[in-house]
């Protein structure tokens, strides 16, 4: 063992690794993806990685895998989760053979995500056990513990770190080189009535694993990180993850008469033994949990089951937050208020009104030019810019003002669609980027086509997944293996559809840009651009702009318009951020006084 | 317990985080424990970005209002939007160069650095011990580099001896590990450059 400074994330790609993982598959996703892209940077060949189209293909690729004996990972966040669904829910009837482990990444917040869903309801939805580890250091050993239940009872399992977990590093002990297990899948074995899903087989199986879990349930409670503290007076607290992170060490800088504390680190099967043995020691409970009520639940049920006698207050007595995260000014609250403890003063006085910061596209992004092109095109008309999950969400933001609706990953095909057919006269555009495309938007174009939408579809084409981090996908002719590969190609596969009008175009050529938009987005059917331009953030800027102030008659058209933040005000005038213009040329285009242009060096 | 709790926050892309893992690494070659958080995703390029460095034994990386000994700010505002972290009598060292976000040109509003730093300066003595305000364009013209400012700012605090048991000797140590050669003597004259 050696100790390493390690991020939530690092340190269980690299528990992976030291377990002997042999197949790696995901989708990137905030908070999870730093774990794939650790395996794929630390492996030496022995390990199997891919980022998969989308979940639901990397969960059928672990499973085949698997299904051969293999250990497998699978990664995704929360929201990712419900794509992979399909073929999870099954799994968990048909079981395992290698250990696999589902890497399910939540986000309470939400910091970085559409919805506040907690895995762990759906580990009980779906019967498949829970791991929930509240730090680095636990996440790491865990993830030893996660593969020999899988491969002791079959089934895939989950391990559900939240953001503050993936994303907070620690000083951690891991295992050496020489530490590490080396497993050699013997392959896929051939037993139809095993690994064919039928009716008979769900039935049965069905039945096998309520019992399992049963079993589970009992081995999670004497299970050494379901930790009790004792207290000083019959109150306990049950916590878990971050929260009980929190929890403890506002405990541990108190003084006086201390809560008992317990914490759930395997919320399902949700250990009811070592449940019942805690509130036997106490007369009222405060659950400090984030997300679902998912341990208030099980308690609430412990005591009706087992007739114990207990006041369990938490988020469903309105104790505690229903939503948002458990920062620890929160949780002192609820601890003062739980204990009858005094809340210390706070004394800050009034501060300055502060600028806000909201994110917003970088300077020289392509995906500016060309929400801008379109706005520009569609000046008067009835639209609708349905956008999508990716950097491009941001385009939302004044004064672009470009995405109406976003639901989830590719979605906005469809709601452009719906909203074409209650009011047919409206300018329907979807706007989706290259990796979304691929993961989920090419079943929308289908639909399209199929059932004749009238509709423009404007693929954000700039070579990479740029919002989580650069990942590779099947247009970018590389993956996480270091191989190159043919670049699957958006135009071919919309031709393929059936889509006959498809157009590429630079969106930085602003005039060009508007024009095809106008030209293409009056045809009838289901139509396309491409606008294509790499991400601003992958290549060297280009010599920055500057504006020539005998020129500039100080309009502001060129902020008020695009909203770079490149242009800024400096003194009361128009000036380009030197440090940050990526030269990309957009406001000299929309100057109508020629006043912005390259810098001269010198 | 003696946890040193440091809060570093600044304007997404200014090196907070290279700051941060420097006095990790630092922290660690000393035998202490470490463990940190910051903001991840979203956030990128001019957001506001704060993270939290806890050295010494503890569960949580995060930090609560009222609980940092030290805030290292990157940027003036941010500093100020920090300030409910800060232990009363506990220390500030920060930036003067403020950031104007793209929200702020739209509105056709001057932010002004000069109006935070009047109000931190207001608070010395009082709930700020301890207030170093660095005067970051001229640092950046006496150093020539617009790259080292997170360097400055670590500096001053590891001088001043406010980041617990580490010194500016485990940070160069620290440094040399994780930065270029050609690097090391304009990172080391940017540590010794603000006075404390």
């Amino acid at each position: 063992m050696h100790k390493e400074f390690l991020m939530g994330n690092e340190a269980i790609g690299k528990a992976c690794i030291a377990a002997g993982v042999n197949v790696v598959a995901g989708y990137p996703g905030t908070p999870s993806t730093e774990v794939l892209e650790t395996i794929a940077k630390e492996n030496d060949g022995s390990v199997y990685v891919e980022w998969s189209v989308n979940e639901k293909a990397a969960l059928e690729v672990a499973a085949g895998a698997s299904y051969s004996g293999a250990r497998t990972l699978v990664t995704m966040k929360h929201v990712g989760l419900n794509v992979a669904s399909d073929p999870l829910m099954s799994l968990e009837y048909v079981g395992v053979e290698g250990g696999m482990v589902v890497l399910v990444a939540d986000d309470p917040g939400p910091i970085s995500s559409q919805t506040e869903q907690d895995t762990r309801t759906f580990a009980e939805y779906s019967k498949v056990p829970c791991f929930d580890p509240s730090d680095a250091k636990e996440a790491y050993e865990m993830i030893f513990e996660a593969f020999e239940l899988s491969e002791k009872y079959k089934t895939p399992v989950f391990m559900r770190p939240t953001t503050r977990v993936c994303h907070s590093y620690q000083s951690i002990d891991v295992r050496d080189y020489a530490e590490y297990e080396d497993h050699r899948p013997e392959g896929f074995v051939k037993d139809s009535k095993r690994w064919v899903i039928f009716p008979k087989l769900s039935y049965a199986n069905h039945a096998k694993i309520e019992v399992r879990n049963e079993e589970i349930s009992n081995e999670f409670s004497s299970n050494e990180r379901n930790v009790i503290t004792a207290g000083d007076v019959r109150k306990g607290i049950v916590a878990q993850g971050i929260s009980y992170a929190n929890v403890k060490d506002i405990l541990d800088n108190s003084e006086g008469d201390k809560p008992a504390l317990l914490k759930i680190s395997t919320p399902f099967p949700f250990p009811e033994k070592l449940a019942c043995e805690f509130l036997k020691g106490v007369d009222e409970i405060l659950v400090v949990e984030e997300l679902d009520p998912y341990i208030e639940r099980h308690l609430l049920l412990v005591c009706g089951k087992y007739g114990i006698n207990v006041k369990i207050t938490g988020k469903l007595t309105g104790s505690v937050a229903r939503s948002g995260e458990n920062m620890p000014d929160l949780v002192q609250k609820y601890i003062n208020e739980f204990m009858g403890w005094e809340s210390a003063p706070c004394a800050l006085p009034e501060t300055p009104e502060l600028p806000v910061r909201p994110p917003v596209l970088c300077a020289g992004c392509p995906h500016r030019a060309s929400f801008y092109a379109v706005k520009k095109a569609m000046k008067g008309k009835e639209t609708i810019f349905a956008g999508d999950i990716g950097c491009y969400t941001l385009g939302n933001a004044m004064p672009l003002d470009m995405v109406d609706t976003c639901l989830c990953m590719g979605a906005g095909l469809g709601i452009a669609q719906g909203v074409g057919r209650v009011k047919p006269d409206t300018k329907c555009f979807a706007f989706v980027g290259d990796s979304t495309f691929f993961a989920s938007a090419i079943t929308g174009v289908v639909n399209a086509v199929y059932n004749q939408a009238d509709m423009t579809l404007v693929v954000l084409d700039n070579s990479t997944t740029a919002m989580t981090g650069h990942q590779p996908h099947p247009g970018t002719g590389h993956t996480m293996m270091g191989e190159f590969t043919d670049k699957i190609d958006i135009e071919n596969i919309l031709r393929g559809i059936g889509v006959e009008t498809v157009v590429k175009q630079d969106p930085f050529k602003l005039d060009e840009a508007v024009e095809t938009v106008k030209k293409v987005a009056d045809e009838p059917g289901v139509k396309a651009i491409i606008f294509e331009a790499p991400c601003a953030v992958l290549f060297k800027p280009e010599t920055p702009y500057e504006v020539d102030l005998d020129k500039c008659v100080d309009c502001k058209m060129c902020i008020r318009e695009i909203g770079c933040p490149g242009v800024v005000l400096k003194d009361g005038h128009v000036a380009v951020d030197p440090a940050l213009c990526n030269g990309c040329g957009l406001c000299s285009q929309i100057c109508p006084c020629s006043a912005i242009g390259k810098a001269v060096k010198g | 317990m003696s946890t040193t709790n440091i809060i570093l926050c600044g304007v997404g892309g200014q090196g907070t985080v290279l700051a941060s893992k420097l006095t990790a690494a630092a922290s660690m070659a000393k035998g202490l424990d470490v463990r940190s958080a910051e903001t991840i995703g979203m956030a990128q390029r001019g957001g506001s970005v704060l993270s939290y460095l806890r050295i010494g034994e503890c569960s949580t990386p995060l930090i609560q209002s009222g609980c940092a000994d030290i805030i290292i700010g990157f940027e003036p505002a941010e500093t100020v939007r920090a300030l409910s972290y800060l232990k009363k009598g506990g220390v500030v060292i920060t930036s003067d160069r403020a950031m104007m976000p793209v929200t702020a040109a739209l509105q056709g509003s001057d932010y002004e650095g000069a109006k935070m730093t009047d109000f931190l300066k207001s608070l010395e003595g009082d709930l700020i011990g301890k207030l170093v305000i660095v005067n970051t364009d001229q640092a950046l013209a006496d150093l020539g580099s617009a790259k080292v400012m997170n360097m400055v700012l670590l500096g001053a605090a590891a001088r001043g001896g406010f980041l617990g048991e580490v010194t500016i000797d485990d940070i160069k140590q620290a440094l040399v590990k994780k930065v270029k050669p050609q690097f090391h003597e304009l990172n080391f004259k940017a540590l010794e450059y603000a006075s404390v």
